[in-house]
Parts: structure tokens; C-alpha cells; sequence
């Protein structure tokens, strides 16, 4: 009976989609949003006269990051950014006090298994490399912060699964406050400077250098250490806790 | 009414001959099955560590989409998260519960 249900209300919300939203929507995979957006919406400078931007060649325009995520997220709504670091703080600091509450502490015993230990000794130096690539020319290629930290979270995980004596130390933890500060400490170094709150107050240099982008690449090293750190301390907790 | 049977057939009949020879249509409809079937199972699994396979495979596919859909950003940390770390955490917690019942 719960399944006839289940398939009822699944009928009417398809035939409701199919009927009166499909039409409306343009083809899938046809959306040209990448030329609409990039070139017309986001690169308009509101400093100078609007030109399209060239790689190499244009310098000091008012965001000077070559990947467009890149510009809104750092740039443009860094605000939102500091709120999602804030949400993930909350997150761990919620599973650490939930793991440190518990009165039966349970460890999970698991045999070290030989061809893991070598390999990752050999694959765990590039695992992290490419979570530094990753966060360091985020305003370059497509990542950031996020997503280098995870990637260097995960390096961590592999370390855990190979090694028994392996543990997450406090160091995790200082590295999360000094980087989480350090963003703050830049954004108001830009009130300072500038006068608005994470303000890009840095030169921001020809679009396709390393060093451009003024504040970004700085940002983006402070979010890609204290994502790391803090996931893999979840992890750890998660496991010995 | 025979005649609108036929035409709504002859309809389904064209609409499938183009999936099937453009590949880039093939290739989106195949990793969407693939996904839809993966999430029922997901859903209808008996045991959680199954369930849990199929979700991080659900995650992997939409990798694929994402990267198709010039999205490589989101794909990136999809691939991170979404069938890497969530998958661990959630395994990590099922292994837990699993010791606590049998103490």
C-alpha cells in the first residue's frame, strides 16, 4: 500500500513537470549561460571602459582572477564565503563535542594491510601535491579552497587506513584557528585600507599570473589549510572518538 | 484514435533513433539510467553497506554529467565529497554502531 502511494504522488509531480515546465525550459545541454555570463554579465569592470579581457594581457582590472568562479566567490560575495567557513566550523565543532560526550569509547581495529602501506607511500606525496595545486591556482584553473582541502582531507584518510599509529594531533587543530583568523585579519586589513569589510586591496596584476588577483590567492591558502585541517580532525574524531 | 497511437509512436520511434546516434545524447541518457538505478537500489537495499556503495556510485556518475555540462569546479569537489569523504564518514559511523550492538 505504501508503495502504491509512493508511485501515485510520483505520477503527479512528473505529469505535472512534463506537462507545464518542460516546454518552458530551453534544450539541455543547448543553455549558452558560459558566453552569456562570462563575457557580457561578470567581466564588466566598473572602474574603467568595458573591453574583453584577453590571458597575458590585460592588467588592472578590477578583479584579476582568470577563473570566474574564482571572482564571484572571493571577490564579489566574499562575505557568503566567511559564512560557509563558519557553517563548517560549526559542523566539527558539533561532531567534537558529540564524540568527546560519549561515555563508551569504541576503537575500530582493523589489521595494517601490507601492499596498502607501501603504496600509499608512494602515492601519498602526490595526493597532497595536487590538493596544494588545487588551492593555489584556484584563481587560475578550476578549484580553490574547498575542494584542495578535501583533497588533502582525503590524503589524510588513506594515512589513517594504512597506518595504525597514525593520529590527527592538536596541530589540526591550531592550523584551523590561525588560518579561520587570518581571514578575518584580511578582511579587516581591507576595512583598514580601503573602507568596506574583505575589501581586494592588493593590486590585482595581468590576468594569468600566479601573483594576480591581489587578495584572492592569499584567501584562498588561509581557506584551503583550514578546510583540511578541519576535515580531517571530523575524520579522526569520527574514527577514534 | 488508432491513428494517434501510430503517430505517437512513430514520434517515440524518431525521438530513439536520435538518442541512439547521437552519442552525446546516448552518453547522458546512459549515466542517468545508471544513476536512477543505482538510487532505487540505493533506496530498496537490504543491507546499509550496500546502500552506502550505491549512493558513492550515484556521486561518481554525476561526476561524469557535471564534466559534460562544463562544469569542472563542481565536479571536482563532487568527486571530493560527494564519493570520497561523506562515503567514509558514513562508513566510519556504520562500522561504529555495528560494534556497539554486538557489545
Amino acid at each position: 500500500m505504501r508503495r502504491i502511494w509512493a508511485l501515485l504522488i510520483v505520477w503527479i509531480f512528473l505529469s505535472f513537470l512534463i506537462n507545464n515546465v518542460l516546454p518552458i525550459l530551453p534544450e539541455f545541454g543547448k543553455f549558452d549561460f558560459f558566453m552569456r555570463a562570462i563575457f557580457d554579465i561578470i567581466h564588466k569592470s566598473t572602474k574603467d571602459n568595458y573591453e574583453p579581457v584577453e590571458f597575458k594581457k590585460s592588467a588592472n582590472r578590477e578583479d584579476g582572477s582568470a577563473n570566474v568562479v574564482t571572482s564571484i566567490v572571493v571577490n564579489y560575495r566574499s562575505f557568503d564565503t566567511l559564512g560557509e567557513v563558519t557553517v563548517l566550523f560549526t559542523a566539527a565543532l558539533g561532531v567534537g563535542i558529540l564524540s568527546a560526550s560519549l561515555k563508551r569509547k569504541s576503537f575500530l581495529e582493523f589489521d595494517e594491510h601490507f601492499v596498502l602501506k607501501i603504496a600509499t607511500g608512494i602515492i601519498l606525496p602526490l595526493i597532497l601535491l595536487f590538493g596544494a595545486y588545487i588551492f593555489i591556482h584556484g584563481h587560475l584553473t578550476p578549484g580553490g579552497g574547498f575542494p584542495g582541502g578535501t583533497v588533502i582531507a582525503l590524503g589524510m584518510l588513506l594515512l589513517m587506513l594504512s597506518d595504525k599509529q597514525f593520529k590527527v594531533t592538536d596541530v589540526a587543530k591550531h592550523t584551523e584557528q590561525v588560518a579561520g583568523s587570518g581571514y578575518v585579519v584580511v578582511g579587516l586589513l581591507g576595512m583598514a585600507l580601503s573602507g568596506v569589510f574583505l575589501m581586494n586591496f592588493l593590486p590585482t596584476g595581468v590576468v594569468g599570473n600566479l601573483f594576480s588577483a591581489g587578495v584572492v590567492p592569499i584567501v584562498y591558502v588561509l581557506i584551503g589549510f583550514k578546510v583540511g585541517a578541519e576535515l580531517s580532525s571530523i575524520i579522526s574524531e569520527m574514527k577514534e572518538g | 484514435m488508432m491513428e494517434l497511437l501510430m503517430y505517437k509512436l512513430s514520434e517515440l520511434w524518431y525521438w530513439l533513433k536520435d538518442v541512439v546516434t547521437d552519442s552525446v545524447k546516448l552518453f547522458y541518457f546512459l549515466v542517468g539510467g545508471l544513476m536512477i538505478v543505482f538510487s532505487i537500489f540505493a533506496v530498496e537495499a537490504k543491507k546499509t553497506v550496500d546502500a552506502l556503495i550505491a549512493l558513492s556510485a550515484v556521486s561518481l556518475l554525476s561526476v561524469l554529467i557535471f564534466i559534460m555540462l562544463r562544469a569542472p569546479d563542481v565536479a571536482i569537489t563532487e568527486a571530493a565529497v560527494g564519493s570520497g569523504l561523506a562515503s567514509a564518514v558514513m562508513l566510519f559511523a556504520l562500522w561504529k554502531t555495528k560494534v556497539g550492538e554486538k557489545k
